[in-house]
């Protein structure tokens, strides 16, 4: 009894999951045909609130790909697999204080900021390095106008109330 | 490795303090590139959603403009069930087509310019210094004086009537073509598309792919310039006609409140010539006989040598579709609701057999106007907007195979990049306003081209602030936007809303799980959203996540005009407020803002009857009286329906709490 009550769960856990992943993947399947681009695949993964790095996404997308890679991924494909990455919990975000403590390794004066330079440098050499895109645009939030540095307490603070 | 474990410093075999502060530093880096690019990716998706819920409200908008249609058609079929009541009433509806406006010569000249006038002073025979002196005027926010506006109208449509249904135009390598597409009275994205491409010019060739007004607040401007070019430069500057170059289009989205404000003693006149010319602008363009340039796409029947014989000049509104005369006459009675007998002699509407379209024709520039590319294989009906079709990738090469073309370059969607490619790369959507629905919603485009067939894209995005904003604040804004749009509808079908729930909570719980929540809603409102995902946004969900369901509507209301009324009389009001006020200046046609008693009743009667709405007339009729907008046995309309907005109780407190912006 337990069992089948568990298993009705699951698979009521599952159905709601496959209609999240259905919502978030039409938003980005632009002809209504069940594919979306590639290379809107990772933002569609972390709109469900995973966050796989660069090298983890790579994988997924190989498991997702056809044979012959079209530059499509299709929801046949990628429902199975998204679905076990959410049951499995896998990829869970950063949590904020984790983030902090990295924030600090960069600042081992302990300033409490870091200048622009700095962290261009971090985030564009180490790591899986930011293009410059991606660079810009954090910088554009998180660098304070008045001391041309990036506050990082009070960024992540602001950052983390607005992420849904 | 886990990004996670900072402390983790390997297995302790001899590392220098340098390799193991720099292995620290790169863990900490590839901890914040994790974070940030998660960030990032949600705030893409927000975007995407909320322009999600933009383009669905818009086509559903859209859609109601065919029940309208259906609704006009509807009046004009039981005219003589009207006409035994108000001879005058239908006569002035649908008169408008018949304008005998004076000769223009007459009416112009009639017009004085007064020294007093500052802004700009046209030249006739125009020349390219008008082009210039019109876009400088206009960036110091001058309006050019109605003289100058009239006369552009009346040799705008001389000079177009000499014009093709299809212009064919031909580039060369050292001549290029730019494409742009919907502008929808935004000024300053042609300012940038100006600034970034040029002048419109004899070497500088320019199409317009329709939509130049409606929306944006400087469609007359917009108009001026695109006409003015076009006088200079009739061969070298192409205009198609868009859906919103139609003047029932424009008595709902905005142009002709627009003219009106503008204009307030030749505001009139103006827009009944705009009527005229509208109807003469080209349907389309035929670049080196390889790529068609239409607004807005095909159908399985589309018949380009049929559309190139077509009288044009005879569509006059998509909301005027070809009414039954003579030997369709009969055929149509059978069908008709009421059983009423229809005079056609007395209808004086789309006069007689040779005013019109056929109804094949009139549907064949409907497609072209209204339709959309979609994945889907096939065509069919455009349900979303109400008009035109969805046509599929097969559609699009056995249409342009049967004319050996290669290409579509269509506008009409709004396109987050300004633009995109679909079905193979045979069709292109060009889109030019940016920040359309919303500032940070979309970015704009125009193509270039020349023989070879190699499009060449250009994205610009028009700012408001010198600097731009993070993105951050640039989605909150498009997403707070959207959201609130989407409330608005919410509380237009409020009642059936809580009727469907109702019926699911069988417990009277006020609770509801969130799979039959969505369905309700999808349901009733009609549009296909990410539901779940947009929950959030919409109610409070508790810890077991089941939807409170009414919790939707605690911050939001509709604003009583009176506290007797009603509240699913006033919900009605409010969700029909736009065919309304269509209808509304439709009757006005001199366009006071005033309509009579009688006139009132009898629309009310019929607008009932055909949308089926339940409410009684003398529930309207007691409205209008407790709301004292009886002047003299007249209506102001306008007040009447401005009585009904909805009040976001959180507007008040917004305003003053700074949050992050």
């Amino acid at each position: 009894m337990a069992d089948d009550k568990e298993r009705e769960g699951t698979e009521l856990v599952v159905a709601e999951f496959h209609k999240k992943i259905k919502d978030a993947f039409e938003v980005f399947d632009h002809e209504a045909n069940n594919t979306v681009d590639v290379r809107e695949i990772g933002t569609i993964i972390r709109s469900l609130g995973c966050c796989p790095s660069e090298g983890e996404l790579h994988d997924l997308i190989l498991e997702v790909e056809e044979e012959e890679p079209t530059g499509y991924i299709r929801f046949e494909k990628f429902l199975p697999v998204m679905t076990k990455v959410l049951l499995e919990k896998r990829y869970r975000p950063i949590p904020e204080d984790i983030l902090l403590r990295a924030f600090e390794v960069l600042d081992p004066s302990k300033r409490g900021f870091l200048t622009k330079e700095e962290l261009i440098k971090y985030m564009t050499e180490e790591g899986e390095p930011f293009s410059q895109e991606e660079m810009e645009e954090m910088l554009s939030a998180a660098i304070d106008p008045e001391s041309n540095s990036i506050r990082y307490k009070d960024y992540i603070a602001m950052m983390v109330v607005d992420d849904g | 490795m886990s990004t996670h474990d900072l402390e983790d410093m390997g297995c302790g075999t001899s590392s220098s303090t340098k390799d193991r502060k720099s292995e620290k530093a790169l863990k900490a880096a590839l901890v914040i590139q994790n974070w940030y690019r998660g960030y990032s990716a949600r705030l893409k998706a927000r975007q995407r959603y909320a322009l999600t819920i933009f383009q669905s409200i818009e086509y559903a908008d859209e859609q109601g403009q065919l029940q309208l249609s259906n609704f006009f058609s509807f009046m004009l079929e039981n005219y003589t069930q009207i006409h035994k009541k108000d001879p005058e009433l239908v006569a002035r509806l649908f008169g408008s087509t018949l304008q005998d406006y004076k000769d223009r010569q007459d009416y112009v000249s009639r017009i004085d310019v007064p020294d007093s006038y500052h802004g700009p002073r046209l030249q006739f025979p125009l020349t390219f210094t008008d082009i210039d002196l019109l876009v400088e005027a206009f960036k110091q926010q001058q309006i050019l004086h109605a003289h100058y506006v009239l006369e552009v109208l009346f040799e705008t449509k001389k000079v177009l009537k000499q014009m093709p249904n299809f212009t064919h135009v031909k580039t060369s390598p050292s001549k290029e073509l730019t494409i742009c597409g919907d502008l929808h009275g935004k000024l300053d994205d042609l300012f940038l598309i100006f600034y970034k491409n040029g002048l419109p010019s004899g070497s500088n060739t320019y199409i317009f792919n329709g939509d130049f007004v409606d929306r944006g607040k400087h469609s007359i401007e917009i108009l001026m310039i695109l006409f003015v070019s076009f006088l200079v430069y009739p061969n070298d500057l192409h205009l198609n006609r868009g859906n919103h170059e139609d003047f029932m289009m424009n008595l709902r989205y905005g142009f002709t409140k627009e003219i009106l404000h503008k204009y307030k003693i030749h505001g009139k006149k103006i827009l009944q010539i705009l009527e005229d010319v509208y109807t003469w602008l080209p349907i389309g363009t035929i670049i080196d006989n390889e790529i068609l340039v239409i607004h807005g796409g095909i159908s399985e029947s589309t018949d380009l040598n049929l559309l190139h014989r077509i009288e044009r000049n005879k569509m006059k509104s998509v909301l005027m579709s070809p009414i039954p005369l003579d030997e369709d006459h009969d055929n149509d009675l059978k069908k008709n609701k009421i059983n009423t007998t229809i005079i056609p002699r007395e209808v004086k509407t789309n006069g007689s057999l040779s005013e019109q379209l056929t109804k094949h024709e009139w549907e064949q520039v409907i497609d072209i106007l209204w339709s959309d590319p979609r994945g889907k294989r096939g065509c069919y009906p455009n349900t979303s907007r109400g008009g035109g079709c969805y046509f599929g990738p097969d559609i699009t090469s056995k249409v342009l195979n049967k004319y050996q073309l290669k290409m579509l370059i269509r506008s009409h969607e709004c396109k987050p990049e300004g633009y995109e490619i679909c079905h193979d790369g045979k069709v292109v959507t060009v889109f030019s306003a940016s920040n359309y629905y919303e500032e940070g919603s979309n970015r704009g485009a125009y193509i270039k081209l020349c023989s070879g067939m190699n499009l060449r894209f250009f994205q610009y995005q028009v700012t408001k602030a010198t600097c731009l904003r993070p993105l951050y604040q640039r989605v909150n804004t498009i997403e707070s936007s959207a959201i609130r749009i989407l409330k608005e509808r919410m509380i237009s079908r409020k009642t059936d809303l809580i009727r469907a729930f109702q019926l699911q909570d069988r417990s009277k719980s006020g609770k509801l799980p969130m799979g039959q929540w969505a369905f309700s809603m999808e349901n009733i409102l009609g549009l296909n959203l990410p539901w779940r995902s947009l929950s959030p946004h919409l109610v409070t969900i508790d810890k077991n996540g089941n939807i409170n369901y009414m919790s939707s509507f605690e911050d939001i209301h509709i604003q009583k005009p009176v506290k007797e009324a009603q509240s699913t009389l006033i919900e009605t009001l409010y969700r029909y407020r736009s065919d309304l006020q269509i209808i509304f200046n439709v009757i006005d046609s001199d366009h006071s803002g005033l309509i009579s008693m009688e006139e009132f009743r009898a629309m009310w009667k019929l607008f009932n009857s055909h949308y089926s709405i339940h409410i009684d007339d003398f529930q309207i009729d007691d409205l209008a009286e407790r709301m004292d907008l009886n002047k003299d046995g007249s209506i102001d309309f306008n007040e009447f329906l401005k009585a009904f907005y909805v009040v976001h109780k959180l507007d008040n407190v917004n305003k003053s709490d700074s949050k992050l912006a």
